[in-house]
This record gives structure tokens, sequence and C-alpha cells, in this order.
């Protein structure tokens, strides 16, 4: 009987009984949540309901989405004989849980217990050396997306590390750019899933690009030039929460709706640079929309001079990356959104706003 | 005495100590066995309202559930839970979403349990869910006196035509009335094992509706068989007018139901379907009475137990819907139905017996029950679209 009446309605015939039937009026009764959000989402945020309910315990988590998107690691530094900067850094993989969204947890393999791993920052031609230990329960690799020999490829069979181990991979940060790392273990897609991948950003070296020395110094972290600049990672990423190899949230820095429930605070007078890195495991491609302004883009950051110049959209696959640069320095004050445009990735928790001051 | 309550305290206490053993030593661990805390919920039921939608839901799995999250159509949504908290076995809340649903169209719900699990339900189409109103309940009140008691009232109407047609005319009336029944019986156990299954497991719906049944038959067989012999005449007809009205109610209940969680788009053209398919009914009623005159009294007694129920289970149905009571209810049904199948059978077989010249089975007896059970299938095409 049930059966019977799962029915198209336009299968039938005749009239819906049951009286008048009610148009959405969007009235809030005391048994429905209150209208969250709404103080600083603005008018874009359609009614600021769309969103998940509650908040995340950042501590509890063991890093806040707001302070990673500033968060370098630029290792500890030495001198080689031979005059060339040496960058160690340790990085330890962990097991952990992590709330994903509010009351959410996932069971993550994590790179120093936070998704996305640690920033590593280094300057072109600098000798990178990395301690990976793995206190994690499955082998894990580091494998780095820059120039390397095959033994330090971090691979099954060239620097995976067993539980309990640990490795040393040994490299020249090459070519400048914006880069990454993740686990390349097999199976590889829950590997990467679960949450073992991170940025890693090379700075061009001045010294190395004289016709663009102003540019490359601008880009170099630490530099006068470099100060002026608001400097941003995010790394775009998604969990899937029930194994169904699809995701059931989707966000820049792990955390879902991080920057729209909090948004990021940028100075109008002072430009923004985005170290954009997209790992999103089971969709073909994620995507970057700025709202109510247009940005020049650097694919891979491997160049001086842009690669797409006055776009407000762009589109990367698994891996792909790139370095967005753009001002808010004619705007009213005010909340600018940026998302991914596939909205169904917007639903999902893949949205925050700038707050421009 | 001493003995008796050692007897009676014994085992409990033994089972007591067996169980504090276990969770001490956890055979499971030892098999290597650790299961991750599992999360499993139920959807019960969507009311959806000009404020958005309302979601009942169950928790069913050993551990306590966590509601995490919920989606609508893909995206996540602003909801408050009541009461909150997490939700230990069995024990059910309500999730209020102020989603902006849209009528007639089909939405996709989605809850996320705190490991991650996720609990999917549809609403098929999306409908205003009838609020408690004077307006509404005279509505459904309509609906079932359409679809319970004016087919019936109608259907005993042929009692005076029967009548004349003599001592075959009985036989296939008596039969005929056995294919409804018969038709009834399967429908009805086929609705609770619908509806069982859509209920939280841990009501085990479909077994529900088997034991209420068999349970109910034998009820109802142990107090109406105190006397000896079978039932005639006006008691059998009684009977039978009891037994269809807890069809009826059964048929109410869904009816409501699906109305009240949105899934029924259901038409002037289903509701005339239910009316002419259930005039068979009036017939079964009427068939014992064809050697004595139908009084008034009797008629309209007669008509609102077995038609009432239908406004009855509407009303349920729409306000207090929940899978397992209806299953519940539609197994008692079923138990019923079938205690009156054999009160009409032993009364059937009495009357053929009478007959000298006759056989077993008489080809009238066969057609009749042929004929109520291919009228009831053939008026099924009017209520299923």
């Amino acid at each position: 009987m049930i059966e019977r009446f799962r029915l198209n309605r336009r299968a039938v015939l005749g009239l819906g009984i049951g009286g008048a039937l009610m148009p959405w009026f969007g009235a809030r009764g005391s048994e429905y949540p209150d209208k969250a959000g709404s103080d600083h989402a603005g008018a874009h945020a359609s009614d600021g309901m769309m969103m998940t309910a509650g908040e995340v315990d950042h501590e509890r988590n063991g890093f806040d989405p707001h302070a990673l998107l500033t968060d370098w690691d630029r290792g500890e530094v030495s001198r080689l004989p031979d005059g060339r900067t040496l960058r160690e850094y340790e990085v330890v993989a962990v097991d952990k849980e992590i709330e994903i969204a509010p009351g959410l947890f996932f069971p993550a393999w994590t790179y120093r217990g936070r998704i996305p791993g640690p920033t590593l920052r280094a300057t072109e031609g600098d000798r990178i050396r990395i301690r990976f230990v793995n206190a994690g329960s499955h082998a894990h690799t580091m494998h780095f997306h820059g120039i390397h020999s095959a033994r330090m490829d971090g691979v099954p069979g060239a620097g995976q590390v067993s539980p309990g181990e640990t490795f040393v991979y040994e490299f020249d940060a090459e070519p400048f750019g914006c880069h990454l790392y993740h686990c390349h273990s097999v199976p590889l897609k829950r590997h990467i899933h679960k949450g073992l991948y991170g940025a890693f950003i090379v700075d061009p070296d001045p010294a190395r690009h004289p016709d663009r020395a102003d540019v490359a110094r601008s880009r170099l972290l630490g530099t006068p030039e470099n100060d002026r600049w608001q400097e941003f990672v995010m790394v775009m990423n998604g969990f899937d929460t029930n194994f169904d190899e699809e995701n059931e949230v989707y966000a820049v820095n792990s955390i879902a709706h991080a920057y729209q429930t909090k948004p990021i605070r940028i100075e109008r007078r002072l430009p923004v640079r985005i170290y954009l890195v997209n790992v999103t495991e089971f969709d073909p491609v994620n995507s970057f929309h700025l709202h109510a302004n247009f940005f020049d883009y650097y694919d891979h950051g491997t160049t001086l001079t842009p690669t797409l110049t006055t776009v407000d959209t762009v589109m990367l696959c698994q891996a792909q990356r790139g370095i967005l640069e753009f001002s808010y320095a004619d705007h009213e004050p005010g909340q600018y959104m940026f998302h991914a445009h596939q909205t169904e990735f917007v639903e999902l928790g893949w949205m925050g706003f700038f707050e421009a001051v | 005495m001493k003995r008796f309550w050692f007897s009676l305290l014994a085992p409990p206490l033994g089972l007591g100590i067996a169980i504090a053993a276990y969770f001490a030593v956890e055979p499971l661990s030892l098999l290597g066995v650790s299961p991750p805390p599992a999360e499993q919920l139920m959807i019960e039921l969507a009311k959806l309202d000009e404020q958005g939608i309302g979601l009942k839901v169950r928790a069913t799995s050993a551990d306590p559930v966590r509601i995490a999250q919920v989606q609508v159509d893909g995206a996540y949504w602003q909801f408050r839970q009541k009461p909150e908290g997490p939700l230990s076995r069995g024990e059910s809340a309500w999730l209020r979403l102020p989603y902006p649903w849209v009528q007639g169209e089909t939405h996709h719900v989605r809850v996320i349990g705190s490991t991650g699990a996720t609990f999917d339900y549809t609403i098929e189409v999306a409908e205003k869910t009838p609020a408690f109103s004077l307006r509404q309940i005279t509505g459904y009140g309509l609906l079932g006196l359409y679809v319970g008691v004016l087919p019936v009232a109608l259907g005993m109407l042929f009692h005076p035509a029967i009548r004349r047609a003599g001592r075959r005319g009985l036989e296939f009336a008596l039969a005929l009335t056995l294919g409804l029944l018969a038709f009834l019986l399967l429908d009805t156990i086929q609705e609770g094992m619908e509806l069982g299954r859509r209920a939280a497991p841990l009501f085990q719906g479909p077994l529900l509706v088997w034991l209420a049944g068999a349970l109910t038959f034998l009820a109802l067989f142990t107090l109406t068989r105190r006397r000896s012999g079978p039932e005639r005449g006006l008691t059998l007809a009684w009977y039978i007018a009891f037994g269809i009205g807890l069809h009826n109610l059964g048929e109410g209940l869904a009816i409501g139901g699906s109305l009240a969680v949105g899934e029924a788009a259901l038409g002037a053209f289903l509701v005339i379907g239910f009316t002419i398919h259930n005039l068979t009914e009036g017939v079964g009623i009427a068939a014992p009475l064809l050697e004595e005159r139908l009084r008034w009294t009797h008629y309209v007694g007669l008509v609102a137990l077995a038609g009432l129920p239908a406004s009855v289970g509407t009303w349920l149905g729409a306000y207090a819907f929940a899978p397992h009571w209806s299953a519940l209810c539609l197994g008692i049904g079923a138990g019923a139905i079938l205690q009156v199948m054999v009160e009409v059978g032993a009364f059937l077989k009495r009357r053929v017996a009478r007959d000298p010249g006759s056989r077993l089975v008489p080809g009238t007896a066969l057609a009749g029950f042929a004929a109520g059970v291919v009228v009831m299938y053939a008026t099924g095409f009017l209520t299923h679209v």
C-alpha cells in the first residue's frame, strides 16, 4: 500500500487532498534554529542557514584553520660548506581523529597531526633535508612535487617508511613555485583522502632572475617587498566520511565553513597572494572563484609573469596548484565571498569570506 | 519455600554474573575483534510546513548516536535537535531545519553521525504536512468515509438482489466473501511487511506482523469458539464486519500516513478507486444474512463497524504515523481476517453439507471464491497508480 502512494504527482489526475498548500514563507518558529551567521555573513550568505550547525573545537584538533593560513615552516636553517642554505625539517606521521565539521569526526592519517600537513617553505636552490618519522599504523611516504632523484621520490620502493621507522629525504628546492607533497603509498586514494598532503612553497631567488628581481623579491618570504603582501595558503580538500568514494565535506584547509563562520581579515590597502593547492580526491576538478573582483594567476607558481590575467575563476585538477594575486584597494569595505564554483562543493562546506577593512 | 525462592532468583543472578564476567574478559578482544562504535539511525518521518522540514529520527545501534550535521539536497543546513544530546538505542528526537522546500518536488535528506556515517531519507513529493485543525480532521474523516463507509454501505444494498438468487446464490455469495477475505488477508500482510521493513530494525517489523497476526487469530478463535458449532447469520455478519473493519483501519493508516509523510499526491482518482475496490466488502457482510431480513439498525451498525475504522485509521496515520505501530495494527488485522475466514468457511461447509447431492467443493462455491479474488484484484487496478 505504501508503495502505491510513492508516485510522482504528475502521474495523478486529480487534485491534491489535504487542504490548502502553503508556499514557503521563510518564517521562523522557536523549534527551529535562530538565523545563524547573519551578523557576519552579509547580504551574500543567502539567509545564513545553508551552513554546518555548531562549532568545531580547534583546540582539540590541535590546529586552527586561521593560524594555518599563514603558518610557514621554514625549517632549521644552517649554512652548508659550499655556502648554500640547508633547511632541515622533521615531519611525523600520526593517526588522529579530526573534527572536520562541527561534531563530525574523521579518522585521519596526518602529517604532524594536522590537515593539511605543515606548509614547508624554502627558497629556490636551498638544500632540503626532511626527517620523516612514521608514527602511524600504516606504511607512508612523502612524495614531493619537485625535482629530485629517483631514490628520493617517496613512492613504494623508494623512501617508503614502515610504521615506527624513519627516512630522510634530501634534495634541492627546485623549481620555484607553489607545490605540494603527499603520501604515495598504496592504496593511493585512501592514503591521500585520509589526510596525508601539504603545501610545499619554493620562493624564487631574486639573484637568479635579474630581469624580474622586484617580482621575485615580493615573493621571497622575509623581504620588505614581501612584507607588504598578505599571503595565505589554501589547500582545497574533501573528506569521505562514510567511505563510499564520495566526499561528504569539502573545504579549504579541512574545516567546513571555517572561513564563513569567521571571515579572513584583509587590509584593503595591501595586495593579497594566495598559494592555492588542490588535493581533492574522487572529484576530477576543484575550482576557486573570487567575488566582486578579478585576479592574476600563476599556474604552478613557476613563472614570474602571470599565466592568466584578469580572471575570477580558475579550475584545478588534483595536484594542480597556482598563485593568485589580487587587491581590494579600490573596493569599499565589506565581506567578499570566495568559494569553489562547483556549487555542490559550496553547499558541502567549501566557501568563505574575506573581510576587507 | 526457601528452595522455591532460590530456584527463582538463581538464574537471573547467574545471568548477571555472566554479563559482568563478559565485560571483564571481553571474549571478542581475545578473538581480535574490536569493532569501532557503529552508529545506526532511522529517519522515520518527515513533516513539512511553512518554516521548513522536521525529521523524526530514531537511534537503532547499540552505541549511542550523536548527530553531527544534516544535509538537504547535498547542502549542509542549520538545524535544531529536540531533545538535544546523544540518542541511545531506541530513543527518538526531532530535527528541525528551516529549509525552503519546493512543493511537488523531491528532496533528499542526509543525516550525518559523529563517526561520519550517513543516513538517507527521501521526501518523494514535497507537500505541506496536514496541521491538526478542524478543517483537516474533517477532510481526513471524509476521505475515510469514501474509502470505508460508503463502499460497504453500497455493497450491502445488493442484499435483496442476492437473496432472490436462492440456495445457489447464497453459496456463491459466501464463497465470494471467502475470496474477498483471502485477498484482504494477503493485502494486509503485504502492507504490514512493507511498513515493517520501514520500521527501526530493533522492532523487527516483519516478524511483528506475523506474531501479532498469529496471536490475534488464536485469541479470537479461543474467545469465539466457546460455544459449539460455527457461527451463522447475523453473528457471522458481525464477525465479517469486524475483520473488514480492521483491514480498513490498516488501509486508512496507510493513506493517512502516506499523506502525512508527503509521499502521497492522492488524487480524486485514487479515492474513487478505493470506493469501487471496497464495494465487494459490503457484499461479503451481507452474504450470511441472506436467509434473514436485514433490520436497518443492524445495517447501520455493520456499516459503521466495517467502514468507520478507515476514518479512524486515516486520522491516526496522518497525525501519529509510526511504521512499527502501523505494522502492529496490520498484523492484528491479518489475524482477525483469518479468523473470520475460518468462520465463513465453516458456515459455507455446513451449508454445502446440508445439500445431499453436492460435491465436496461445489462449482458455485469455487466460482464464487474465484470471483471474489478476481474482482478485488481487478478493482485493485484503480488503487495502484
